[in-house]
């Protein structure tokens, strides 16, 4: 049974814009181990994305290809979380990249990769033979993901007033924009009707303990959430994607189809 | 097994691990069959990390040694079963100990994953590839490549890679 083509973007364009914006770290990490921790996250997500990619374009036909649906759609086709697509700071602060904050960078990760290691587990069991093999590589991936990040929001949360307090903030600025995670959008909906996708809302116990669990071991506390739920995965972006995508797909666009 | 699928095997053992030239890619659990098709030979490789560049190396190694062996050969890539470190030999992980790198623990296939991240255990027990000592510490998940790890000896003060339980 086939995957709708929307969910598996919507999967393949997560870690493509995670993997995108993490590896802006390439070079500048804060530490040398970080710096090579990210870009291995990265290329792990970028190569979850791409096996995502050829299925659907396999899916699609027609002569869609990986490099067509990366490099060649605009902003509204991608099907991303919001979270995924927001630069390394908090709000109202620049673009430079002495602006980045790690904190940013390491809650974005960890929010994300409580939820992936509960979407990967529950996709190995997919009607979709195709995705299921995906997911059972990617899990495997995720779980490290995840105990990386999490490694650091309790280095961050108990270190220093300075880290507490700046993961704080991430914690603060980042949590509303989960808030996505939990509204079904139409594919999703129809994913899970055959038997293909997972149900989100059912997740969301699990992600709340796990994230509660590790915000409490790190000294920091949730955020109440506020009315705003993102509309990312409908393909409804901040102004941020843009730029993300305008770096990412610069090369292939002004020499399209070119091989070396 | 068929003459031809004798001779596939025969002819793609010394490939290694662009990565790690001293495992090969039979004893990495890389690749998978070899099957005699009506026009030659069919060859399945599994894929190690989803993002692993090596990849991409290994398949043109292959389709490379079979053309200069004069086999006709089509490669293919398959994901499930989903490559794991148990499938690495224990020769492997001896050459791979005597190379540097300390081989990777069982996994832990029977634990959900919310058990796992929970739980987070202490990093596995590894051994010092240098001098034995398992006084090592993880400085970090991620090292030179995403499968492995960077440790640290606390007896002989040598980093080394850790090939991580996947």
């Amino acid at each position: 049974m086939n995957a709708p083509v929307d969910y598996l973007l919507h999967l393949a364009d997560n870690a493509v814009v995670l993997g995108q914006r993490n590896a802006e770290w390439c070079g500048h990490g804060p530490i040398l181990e970080e710096d090579i921790a990210l870009a291995n996250v990265s290329l792990d997500h970028i190569g979850q994305a791409r096996l995502l990619y050829q299925l659907a374009a396999a899916r699609m036909g027609g002569g869609a290809s990986e490099d067509s649906l990366a490099y060649f759609r605009d902003e509204t086709a991608f099907r991303n979380y919001t979270l995924l697509e927001l630069p390394h700071h908090g709000p109202l602060v620049g673009y430079a990249a002495s602006d980045r904050d790690y904190a940013v960078t390491i809650v974005r990760n960890f929010f994300y990769g409580a939820l992936m290691v509960l979407v990967w587990d529950a996709l190995t069991r997919s009607a979709d033979a195709d995705l299921a093999a995906i997911a059972a590589k990617s899990l495997k991936e995720a779980r490290y993901h995840l105990h990386h990040a999490a490694d650091w929001v309790v280095r961050l949360g108990d270190g220093t007033d300075e880290s507490h307090a700046r993961a704080q903030a991430a914690v603060d600025h980042l949590f509303r924009y989960t808030e996505e995670f939990w509204l079904p959008s139409p594919a999703e909906t129809e994913a899970v009707a055959s038997g293909i996708g997972v149900d989100v809302v059912s997740l969301r116990a699990a992600w709340d303990a796990l994230v509660d669990e590790t915000l409490a071991e790190a000294t920091l506390s949730r955020p109440a959430v506020r009315g705003y739920v993102p509309e990312g995965k409908l393909g409804r972006h901040s102004e941020h994607l843009g730029y993300l995508l305008g770096e990412m797909q610069g090369l292939a666009r002004a020499h399209p189809g070119a091989t070396w | 097994m068929s003459t031809l699928v004798e001779r596939t095997w025969a002819t793609l053992a010394p490939l290694t691990d662009p990565e790690i030239p001293v495992v090969s890619l039979r004893e990495l659990g890389i690749l998978r069959e070899v099957a005699e098709t009506a026009d030659g030979v069919e060859v399945v490789i599994t894929p190690t990390y989803t993002g692993c560049p090596a990849m991409g190396q290994i398949e043109d190694d292959v389709k490379a040694c079979l053309a200069q062996a004069g086999i006709s050969a089509r490669v293919v890539t398959r994901l499930a079963p989903a490559w794991t470190t148990d499938w690495m030999s224990d020769t492997a992980k001896e050459k791979l100990r005597a190379y540097g790198i300390a081989p990777p623990g069982a996994t832990r296939p029977a634990e959900s994953v919310v058990q796992f991240v929970r739980r987070r255990p202490p990093p596995d027990e590894v051994a010092c590839p240098r001098c034995g000592s398992i006084h090592t510490v993880v400085s970090s998940q991620f090292g030179s490549t995403a499968c492995k790890a960077l440790y640290k000896c606390l007896d002989c003060q040598e980093p080394f890679d850790y090939f991580k339980p996947y």
